[in-house]
């Protein structure tokens, strides 16, 4: 059975949430250090993606380990036709770790299931990406001091946004209050109210991202509207930049609301909120280092100190 | 009079299997799964009979033949209803019903396209939600389907 290997959020209990994010905060505190000496992590990439790709690389050899990869399935032999099952055994063979993207869902799960070698599962098509979410969890743990009790508001694309699903899912732990802000299109699906309901997650549903909302958060969660979700083109011309944010919205805001963007942005944010303090987009995007070098630790069996310290920000 | 209609249109067995209360739009997919087409033995398949629990029901009588308990926990998923009666000299010797397991493993394909279980060669494995629908999710990409969308494989 392989166990060390970190395919959804979902397969997290709490201790191990909170655990994780003592050892990113460790992290942060000394991200260079010699632990993973000796050790070869692969990054299997079969779709490309250079920000979580470079990510992951800088944790592992930022930490002192070697890496070796591909960053492009065209160039490998899956691109002949080997399954995903020989190419995870072959590289198996090879290395304490690997890390993989997909574009097919379910292909970490997969995986995990053909080698005893653990696996951290970057992205799966529409499906899962636990490091984003982590990194998610430990920009809203330092900001506010606490995971417990805020009040979070998701605004967008709450239908197919993955990071917003997993980030819900998550929080579960934490006595959270939702705000879903989204045309009637790009929903929350049933599934996910269903998922609150069940696990007592207070949430109300907006399609107005009005002042209300906004001065009542403590974290505002932005994603991107993508034009390719939409069957009806003026539907999308529509609703396009009703849920863009301008810095004179915040006017009014809490003084411990920041704003958190699981980037590309394009217009949902305007540049006007960059210089604003609350802006914490760039900062979560560096966050996502510590996060990761938590992350590939835990999955090595390899002990990292807790750093209870609490923030003050 | 009822009881004495419904006997003649089944064909007694003498030895053999029969698959009772099978629900009537299910009835030929579970024929698939069971792959009575490629059997040379006598068969009576009988669909839309009255039935008490079901409204119509489906039944087949296949003459010597006795499948193992994995062929016939299959057609659990489609038809958590059936009943498996083994036949021996025009006798019942047993008599259970299929079960359904938690985890049905190669039997329903995943309706996703983009799930890993349509692009390898391997075999899908849903988790049963609910048993009354049949709502079962992919183990690996999450998506859900149920008795009535299912793709068997």
């Amino acid at each position: 059975m392989n166990t060390s290997s970190l395919v959804s959020i979902a397969d997290l209990s709490k201790e191990q949430i909170l655990r994780l994010l003592k050892q990113a905060r460790y992290f942060e505190e000394n991200p260079n250090q010699r632990i993973l000496e000796g050790r070869v992590v692969a990054t299997l990439f079969f779709e490309p993606s250079t920000r979580t790709r470079l990510s992951f690389e800088t944790a592992v050899n930022r930490l002192g380990g070697r890496v070796i990869g591909f960053s492009d399935a065209s160039t490998t032999s899956s691109s002949k036709g080997e399954t995903l099952k020989d190419t995870i055994i072959m590289v198996s063979n090879y290395v304490d770790l690997i890390i993989m993207r997909h574009y097919l869902e379910g292909a970490a799960r997969y995986a995990t299931e053909v080698t005893a070698t653990p696996i951290i599962n970057a992205g799966d098509g529409a499906n899962q990406h636990p490091s984003q979410t982590m990194l998610d969890l430990y920009s809203i743990y330092k900001t506010q001091g606490r995971l417990d009790n805020l009040t979070i508001t998701l605004v967008g694309d709450l239908k197919y946004g993955r990071t917003v699903h997993s980030l819900l899912m998550a929080m579960r732990h934490f006595n959270p209050t939702f705000r879903f802000v989204a045309c009637d299109e790009l929903r929350m699906p049933k599934e996910y109210k269903e998922f609150c309901d069940k696990n007592g997650i207070k949430y109300t549903e907006h399609t107005d991202f009005s002042e209300d909302v906004i001065n009542s958060s403590d974290i505002i969660y932005m994603t991107r509207v993508q034009r390719e979700r939409f069957t009806d083109i003026m539907e999308y011309e529509r609703v396009k930049d009703l849920y863009n944010l301008h810095n004179s919205m915040l006017d009014n805001s809490r003084e411990n609301l920041r704003i958190l963007h699981p980037l590309p942005r394009v217009n949902e944010i305007n540049p006007d909120v960059d210089d604003n303090p609350k802006a914490y987009y760039f900062q979560q995007a560096k966050n996502g280092l510590y996060a990761r070098q938590a992350l590939i630790c835990n999955a090595l069996g390899i002990d990292v100190p807790l750093y209870e310290k609490p923030f003050n920000e | 009079m009822a009881l004495q209609k419904k006997e003649l249109a089944v064909a007694a067995l003498r030895n053999g299997t029969v698959i009772d209360h099978i629900p009537s739009q299910m009835l030929f997919k579970c024929v698939n799964i069971l792959g009575l087409q490629r059997l040379g033995t006598q068969l009576t398949i009988g669909n839309n009979l009255e039935s008490g629990k079901l409204g119509t029901k489906g039944i087949i009588k296949v003459a010597d033949t006795f499948f193992p308990d994995a062929v016939l926990n299959r057609i659990a998923y489609l038809a958590p209803s059936a009943v498996i009666n083994i036949i021996n000299e025009y006798e019942v010797v047993e008599k259970r019903k299929v079960e359904l397991p938690a985890t049905v493993v190669g039997i329903v394909k995943c309706d996703n396209p983009k799930c890993i279980t349509n692009n390898e060669p391997m075999l899908t494995r849903m988790e049963v939600l609910d048993a009354e629908t049949g709502e079962v999710r992919c183990h690996y990409c999450n998506h859900t389907t149920n008795r009535l969308k299912a793709n068997l494989l």
